[in-house]
């Protein structure tokens, strides 16, 4: 399969390459390959679905991941230039494609540093491997006795330069990821953990086509979608023939069920085509978006659930604690700055489409089942987007895409949501509530601890089933979901990392009014929210400073390491007048990486007005490769909590969001933005850990806890609305 | 209904045939094949399609292109000058000023249009002349940084 595609592609690619050989990939996992081997490697042990040598000398690596702005194309690029000791010139990223590259599931979670960039570390070192074994054949020198850089091998005497393409005489390298895999010793890295600037950036700044958005076919027409008024509303008329007079370039109204679609040849005419045919629709009352904002947390409560004990530990006596607290944060959206957008096309019985998704290969088997037809028809091609932060509308559009152009084949279709449509029906992270309790002993150290979090699902990604792409629910041959999604979601760091002997965590499980699924971090910005504004409700009734109360309650040296750097970086801070400094610990997931947020805020009581001035971070995650793109992630990442945390709730108003454009969902602006500044705790020699949302949970909190420090009130329901109640 | 419209874009005369409401961001995008000027939100809020505009920096989305038929229009592609890049492209390069990047081309316009005016602007002042454009990613702290290196 893959071995057909690949060659399709290397017809039309225009770089001519010197002659492959892919083996099959297996995908199950391969008994006799050791543990240690990264995952995606034991999914995937050929080299060469991972390393493609050129004719022109340059190196071709292969990743299963996307590029959502986190960098991977060029983390994946230094670790590949690191092994095969080539420049970063010399090695280009090939992105999630189920024509060309590694099913490597959803870029989410962190992941792409733990899971592709150590498979292509394996893959590329035993490239090498595989290339001096070739070249000691061809030269009569053994192994030991050649060096290899830039694409050639020499002796290590500088004596018989042959490059990588004479090496494998117009063959691509065969053979397996082994163990033992001789990796090159850390201590002589030239690109890994080093700040290597990100190509695509330049690509950006030139306004090269970088993004789907940019795509142009010949011939490409474009579609829009028309909404109905509400979730679940269904469709009784419209008039296809009144939207043909009305609107030139209109070719073809799409029609499926509930599912209505029009297409034309020119972006503008579809989007009033789009207006017109709206216009003549007509829907059945539905189920209305319930009236709840107001008091939503009230609401929550009141919801059906399922429980579950996540952690039990010791004995909880006694429901008496000597202090509890209620924390509450609402629905947010992802809000990407670039509305979702894919193109499609049917053509000679074959779907292609390009989509901006975390997880193409996934998205493949739900648009299959929707559509009703063998995965192995469709082709899906990733391209990044504009940053989705989660499952934003990008699968949901590429279905949409899929049955448009299933309609009208033969030609692109490109279809482009609204700012409307994607604030008003992507899946929002989920609203949650918080209760905890506990009690402190007479040393100031916790002794009973117990909470229970309300929460609906963290993520209903399609995952291969049709009935999570928004228009799976509306076509004729109705998906609808039955699945409650990935519930361990909302107990990510539900658990304290702190040593508390008597504890327990209980996870209520509901269905919301709004459609949910995977924001950023899931989980754990609610519950490091609630949990770390707790921790500095905690240290103040028992008059410790809030380092000092943290620190006293773990017992990670690592964890200790991170909040005492953190205590370094503002130690010369001195908080002034209505100014107070917050600070926060989170070790995401309990098993990535650690990071520690501080924020300092003024709050001018007589002006009303609140102010975040700055945040700092300390960060281990562990091995780093790119030290500015963990820079980069985490200031970004503490903005981007700060908006949350001081701005954002989805609004709805007993009939539909409310919530539809900048002006009815505000973000932070940069007058509002806060100066940030990030340490990275070295640990090249400590495996890597996923950072990506590690400074989301912990940037909320430390605003909070910053805002108490300031002017002596407890924010407890977000967002923080200090001077409207 | 269509009709012929001429626009000037980056020094050249363009004619297109376009509905004359239609709004100038999806001629530049669709019919000039530009990239640079992205659909962020069509009403003016996100800044994500800015262009100069006679050297100030305008969203694009909501314009149409028979109201701008004698201004002249400068995109992100239209920057540079002999192969060069524009010194606020250069900066946001230096500073690595970007996640995702689709605001990155009205941060850029916005830059420019404001050194145009201000050439060395206080953090305050690219603050407030950045204030139409939105970021999600939260890059705002290396693009305030761009601006500035880009004024020094």
């Amino acid at each position: 399969m893959l071995k057909t595609n690949r060659r399709e592609f290397l017809k039309t690619s225009g770089c001519l390459v010197i002659g492959f050989s892919i083996g099959n990939i297996s995908s199950g996992q391969n008994s006799f390959i050791p543990q240690e081997l990264p995952q995606s490697i034991r999914r995937y042990p050929d080299i060469n679905a991972w390393i493609e040598v050129l004719a022109n000398g340059k190196v071709r690596v292969f990743t299963g991941k996307a590029e959502l702005g986190q960098g991977i194309r060029t983390a994946i690029a230094q670790v590949a230039a690191e092994e095969l000791e080539l420049s970063m010139e010399n090695v280009e990223v090939v992105l999630a494609d189920t024509l060309r590259t590694p099913n490597e599931g959803y870029t989410v979670g962190s992941g792409s540093i733990e899971q592709s960039a150590m498979a292509v570390r394996y893959a590329s070192a035993a490239a090498k491997m595989k290339l001096l074994e070739l070249a000691s054949d061809k030269l009569k020198v053994p192994v030991d006795e050649l060096v290899t850089t830039n694409g050639k091998v020499y002796t290590k005497n500088g004596r018989n330069p042959i490059t990588f393409s004479e090496i494998l005489d117009g063959k691509q390298i065969s053979g397996q990821v082994k163990e033992p895999v001789k990796l090159k010793a850390k201590s002589e890295y030239r690109l890994s953990g080093k700040p290597v600037p990100r190509e695509d950036i330049g690509w950006m700044v030139r306004a090269h086509q970088n993004y789907l958005h940019d795509l142009r076919f010949p011939g490409m027409v474009h579609a829009r979608v028309v909404r109905p008024p509400v979730y679940g509303a269904k469709l009784k008329t419209f008039d296809a023939g009144y939207v043909k007079k009305k609107v030139p370039g209109v070719l073809k109204t799409v029609n499926d069920g509930n599912f209505l679609a029009v297409i034309a040849t020119d972006e503008y005419e579809a989007m009033r085509a789009q207006k017109v045919l709206g216009q003549s629709a007509t829907w059945t009352e539905a189920a209305k978006v319930p009236a709840t904002e107001k008091d939503l947390k009230e609401y929550i409560l009141k919801l059906p659930v399922e429980t579950d004990r996540v952690q039990e530990k010791g004995k909880i006596t006694s429901e008496e604690f000597t202090h509890t607290a209620t924390y509450f944060k609402p629905y947010i959206m992802h809000g990407s700055t670039g509305p979702s957008c894919s193109v499609a096309i049917w053509h000679n019985e074959k779907l292609h489409i390009w989509s901006h998704s975390q997880g193409i290969y996934p998205l493949r088997e739900a648009i299959a089942q929707m559509l009703q037809m063998p995965a192995d028809k469709i082709e899906i091609t990733g391209v990044p987007g504009s940053g989705c932060y989660g499952h934003n509308g990008a699968d949901d559009v590429a279905a949409e895409a899929a049955i448009i152009a299933m309609a009208y084949p033969g030609k692109h279709v490109r279809l482009q949501w609204s700012r409307e449509e994607e604030h008003g029906w992507e899946p929002y992270g989920s609203a949650m509530v918080v209760k905890v309790g506990a009690t402190l002993d007479a040393t100031g150290k916790i002794l009973y601890w117990k909470y229970d979090l309300w929460s609906d699902s963290h993520s209903s990604r399609p995952g291969g089933r049709a009935e999570n792409l928004l228009p799976a629910r509306y076509i004729k041959k109705m998906f609808t979901s039955s699945s409650k999604g990935y519930i361990g979601g909302a107990t990510r760091n539900s658990e304290p990392y702190y040593s508390i002997p008597n504890q327990q965590v209980n996870a209520n499980f509901f269905r919301g009014p709004l459609r949910v699924s995977a924001l950023r971090s899931l989980g754990a910005y609610g519950n490091i929210f609630a949990l770390e504004s707790f921790m500095d409700e905690l240290a103040d009734n028992a008059k410790k400073d809030p380092f000092d109360f943290r620190l006293m309650h773990l017992t990670d040296q690592r964890a200790k390491d991170v909040v005492q750097k953190l205590g370094e970086m503002v130690s010369n801070v001195k908080p002034g007048d209505g100014e107070g400094l917050g600070i926060a610990f989170s070790r995401y997931k309990n098993s990535a990486s650690y990071c520690t947020v501080a924020a300092l805020v003024h709050v001018d009581t007589t002006a009303k007005t609140l102010r975040l001035k700055k945040m700092w971070s300390a960060i281990d995650a562990g091995e780093v490769i790119n030290t500015d793109g963990l820079k980069n992630q985490t200031e970004g990442g503490m903005i981007q909590a700060a908006s949350w945390t001081l701005k954002e709730h989805v609004k709805f108003d007993g009939t539909n969001i409310s919530s539809t454009d900048w002006g009815t969902y505000p973000i932070l602006r940069f007058s509002e933005t806060p100066e940030v500044e990030v340490e990275i705790i070295p640990r090249q020699n400590e495996e890597v850990m996923g950072a990506g949302e590690a400074a989301q949970g912990p940037a909320g909190a430390a605003i909070v806890n910053a805002i108490f420090r300031a002017c002596g009130k407890r924010i407890r329901d977000l967002p923080v609305k200090l001077f409207q109640d | 209904m269509k009709k012929a419209i001429s626009i000037h874009v980056n020094g050249t005369t363009h004619t297109v045939n376009v509905d004359p409401s239609t709004p100038l961001l999806y001629v530049l995008r669709n019919q000039l094949e530009l990239n640079g000027p992205k659909y962020g939100c069509g009403l003016q809020q996100c800044g994500a399609c800015m262009v100069l505009i006679d050297g100030k920096a305008q969203p694009s989305c909501m314009y149409p292109v028979s109201a701008v038929k004698e201004q002249k229009i400068t995109t992100l592609e239209g920057l540079g000058k002999e192969g060069k890049l524009h010194p606020v492209q250069e900066a946001f390069v230096s500073e690595q000023a970007a996640q995702c990047g689709y605001c990155l081309n009205g941060m850029v316009m916005s830059a420019v249009s404001l050194l145009s005016d201000n050439p060395h602007p206080d953090d305050d002042e690219i603050r407030e002349g950045l204030h139409r454009n939105l970021c999600r990613c939260g890059t705002h702290s290396r693009i305030i940084k761009a601006v500035k290196r880009a004024s020094l």
